[in-house]
């Protein structure tokens, strides 16, 4: 496929580019090893959240409970650690039990046809000040020693989650273009009606892709958690909006139908290194937030051009002339 | 003449997209009278009607109201000079009050004043008592029956003191008492100078209401005349009275057994009832019917988007039951809809995903799309329909209208239905798609496919099928054979008279039109 049907994704690229050689000339202590690392680390579970996200975002919807459901699975996550549950077991545990949480909001939201915005945001309250009732407050600790880095020792654990999140990217990449469910996904997000004229069931599908992101909802709080020596009750605060606002600078349509993974890594590749960018450019890290507001505000504003000059290709009839 | 003329159109002329939808149609309307609109389906009533309440500009021509031109005139202009129209679907906000509806459009008084809230329901109760409805004031919207919703939009027309209302279809879904009581309203608005230009279906309720009626056929006006001078049979005529213009290339196939058959089938949700019809390998039924007497709610019925509750469905003498798009595509049944910019294609997606959506399952290989399977599938298609365009992965949107129609057939083609149902397969687009879209049709009959085809244009109905099936109020009111279809005689159906013994339609003694 050619490159310009990947203008949105090319943009956020080059945006990213120029951040990193902006930094690159003012501190170049930026790319040292210990700290591309730690921002490798640190932006795993976001990059696993948000491929879930860029799959609701696909066809649609939206799930605002995935910093709640993050902060769940880890809690879970500790608990079944500490009551000796197998560290080989511990990962089908948290991904079957986000699947679990993001099966629910799948059933309200593409069954039951309840508006997802509200019903993820039912959910983010009340798994959040569930898990508060429930602990108390409380972060888990005394956790068996395997249960950090997964045993493996911390250099090889670094590297596993890395990988992992990777992997994922890159795997589902390549099912949503090669699998019909993928198709199905972007067909739903473009017009409902039309695909389901075309057999295909959009409750399912919205269902499936409830369920797949509270799977890797677990996912990512599990690599996260093993990090550290407890697991802290609070977790994933704000992981929505992150994940959100990766995949629209990723040149995802928030009404769905359009957009790539490619674009979600750029995203949050370019929205999680703005913050450490800005102090060692010795910029003050309370800018973070306003100037990550700044560039979804111009991914938005970039959108709606580039749709403009599309449209206006559209009708250009040199376009549609003969093949 | 002209000077008692409350509103005139002059030499209206309007194309969509190089399709005449009007061709120089004048028309007047006096104040005090009923003027009946009538037509058959795409004659240009509703266009001509835009025109009027400013929803659509015309290419060329002028209205005037009391002699005076009105240029560019907007939906907005419209009502302040009193035009009001009143749709067959009544268009009011049903989570609103009656009094807040009818103060909608009617008090200028600014965003920022106070709301006198005993003022409006004083006047919404005083318009409504004008019509003679007890509705009150209070209720929501949304809770009224379609005739009392019907009357609180005439109120509301009243109150903006419209001289000029326009009726669409008031009394299709009207009782005969719900008719009775809105003609009294129509006869006491003309009695205080209002001008009515009521459009309709029932040719029969004509002599009852209207002073005046103007015929449309293919853009143009065929005729005005008075009401007490012409008769139901002569109104038939002037509005079908064409010879086929078009050269459909209908072949003669050898039928085979019969794939499709309903029997009894029916759905309450969508008024569709006790429904009998039988499609042969090879045969191009034709389904004819107004627009809502249960056409396109037939074919969602047997494509399994609507579940019929009633009645048994046979695919080659087999019973099945289709409940779901999947399941329909499974037994070998493709629809390709009416719609076909909002649900016949994806518009933003390439045109060899579009062509590929409903059978993804025969491009798997190991689980996975094959894409170069699929490539090979789009060219194919792309080449065989000569479907313009700039490449197989420019999305559908950039194509015109005839090959997006050629992308949404070639989607279902590629199921290789045994039955496929087109609704409206050649609405809006040109002439040479239609040709084309046509002597596709004819290939897939001559190839055995069981064809539905659901169309407005009578001549394409009697050109293209076999038989034709005229629908009217959700029930399969006649059958007519490719020999003794005529345009006078499914309108006659559609239109719900019965045809006589003679298969003539009903009321004519002599001289039955060809």
């Amino acid at each position: 496929m050619k490159l310009g049907s990947y203008k949105r994704e090319v943009s956020a690229a080059l945006a990213f580019a120029a951040l990193l050689v902006l930094v690159g000339f003012i501190a170049p202590s930026f790319f040292s090893a210990t700290n591309l690392r730690d921002l490798a680390l640190n932006n795993a579970p976001v990059l696993l959240v948000a491929v879930g996200m860029t799959m609701v975002i696909l066809v649609g919807e939206i799930d605002i409970s995935v910093g709640s459901q993050f902060a769940v699975c880890s809690v879970v996550a500790g608990w079944l650690a500490k009551s000796g549950v197998s560290i080989m077991l511990l990962l089908p545990c948290v991904l079957a039990f986000g699947a679990a949480m993001g099966a629910f909001n799948g059933l309200l939201v593409g069954r039951v046809r309840l508006p997802s915005i509200i019903v993820t945001l039912a959910m983010l309250t009340a798994w959040r000040d569930g898990l508060r009732w429930v602990t108390q407050g409380a972060w888990v600790e005394n956790l068996p020693p395997n249960f950090q880095w997964f045993g493996l020792g911390q250099a090889f654990g670094q590297w596993l989650i890395v990988i992992v999140a990777l992997l994922v990217l890159i795997g589902f990449s390549w099912l949503l273009r090669n699998l019909g469910a993928g198709r199905a996904i972007y067909a739903v997000g473009s017009d409902a009606e039309a695909a389901r004229l075309a057999g295909i069931d959009p409750r399912n599908v919205v269902f499936g892709v409830f369920m797949l992101t509270g799977a890797l909802v677990g996912l990512a709080a599990l690599l996260n958690a093993v990090r550290f020596a407890v697991v802290p009750s609070n977790a994933g605060i704000g992981l929505e909006l992150k994940a959100i606002a990766a995949v629209v600078v990723g040149g995802a349509a928030i009404t769905g139908g359009r957009g790539t993974l490619a674009g979600t890594l750029i995203g949050v590749a370019l929205l999680g290194t703005i913050g450490t960018g800005l102090t060692f450019m010795g910029i003050n890290p309370f800018w973070e937030k306003a100037i990550q507001g700044g560039i979804i505000l111009a991914a938005l504003v970039s959108d709606v051009v580039l749709g403009r000059l599309e449209q206006h290709g559209r009708i250009n009839p040199a376009r549609t002339a003969a093949p | 003449m002209t000077d008692n003329a409350l509103l005139s159109a002059n030499d209206i002329t309007k194309s969509y997209a190089g399709v005449d939808a009007l061709k120089h149609v004048s028309f007047e309307l006096r104040s005090g009278e009923v003027h009946a609109l009538i037509g058959e389906n795409g004659a240009g009533k509703s266009t001509l009607i835009k025109i009027i309440t400013g929803a659509v500009e015309s290419d060329g021509g002028e209205i005037k109201l009391d002699g005076q031109t009105l240029k560019h005139i907007s939906p907005r202009a419209a009502k302040q000079l009193g035009i009001a129209a009143i749709y067959q679907q009544p268009a009011l906000f049903p989570e609103l009050t009656v009094a807040e509806n009818i103060a909608i459009g009617l008090e200028q008084r600014g965003l920022w004043a106070r709301i006198d809230w005993r003022e409006r329901r004083r006047h919404a109760a005083e318009l409504l008592a004008q019509v003679g409805a007890k509705i009150a004031v209070d209720a929501e919207a949304g809770m009224l029956t379609m005739p009392q919703q019907q009357l609180v939009e005439i109120a509301r027309a009243l109150g903006a003191e419209a001289r000029v209302l326009i009726m669409d279809e008031p009394t299709a879904s009207l009782s005969e008492e719900d008719t009775q009581n809105l003609f009294r309203v129509i006869r006491q608005l003309r009695a205080q100078g209002v001008g009515i230009i009521y459009i309709s279906h029932r040719l029969e309720e004509l002599p009852l209401i209207a002073d005046r009626v103007t015929v449309l056929r293919d853009g143009c006006v065929i005729d005005t005349r008075l009401i007490p001078e012409v008769n139901r049979q002569q109104l038939i005529q002037l509005m079908v009275g064409r010879e086929l213009s078009a050269v459909f290339p209908k072949r003669e196939v050898v039928l085979g057994e019969v794939v499709l058959e309903l029997r009894n089938v029916g759905c309450a949700a969508l008024g569709v009832h006790d429904v009998n019809l039988s499609v042969r390998a090879g045969e191009i039924v034709g389904l004819a019917g107004l627009v809502g007497a249960g056409r396109t709610e037939l074919a969602s019925i047997i494509f399994g988007l609507t579940p019929a509750d009633d009645g048994e469905i046979l695919l080659r003498g087999h019973s099945v039951k289709i409940e779901s798009p999947a399941q329909a595509i499974a037994s070998g049944i493709a629809y390709v809809p009416e719609d076909r910019r909002r649900h016949g294609v994806i518009l933003p997606m390439a045109v060899c995903r579009n062509i590929t959506l409903a059978s993804l399952d025969r491009l798997k290989s190991f689980g996975f799309l094959d894409f170069r399977r699929e490539k090979e599938i789009a060219v194919d298609y792309t080449r065989r329909f000569g479907i313009k365009t700039p490449s197989i992965f420019a999305p559908v949107a950039n194509l015109s209208g005839g090959n997006q129609q050629k992308v949404a057939l070639s989607r279902w083609l590629v199921t290789k239905p045994s039955v496929l149902i087109l609704d409206e397969p050649t609405q809006g687009i040109d002439v040479g798609a239609k040709a084309e879209i046509h002597s596709l049709m004819t290939e897939l009959a001559a190839q055995g496919t069981a064809i539905l085809m659901i169309s407005s244009e009578l001549p394409e109905i009697l050109g293209m099928s076999d038989r034709a099936a005229v629908i009217h109020d959700g029930r399969i009111f006649g059958m007519l054979d490719r020999a003794e279809a005529t345009q006078s005689k499914i309108l006659a159906l559609a239109l719900g008279h019965e045809l006589t013994e003679t298969g003539a339609p009903a009321g004519s003694q002599t001289g039955q039109p060809g």
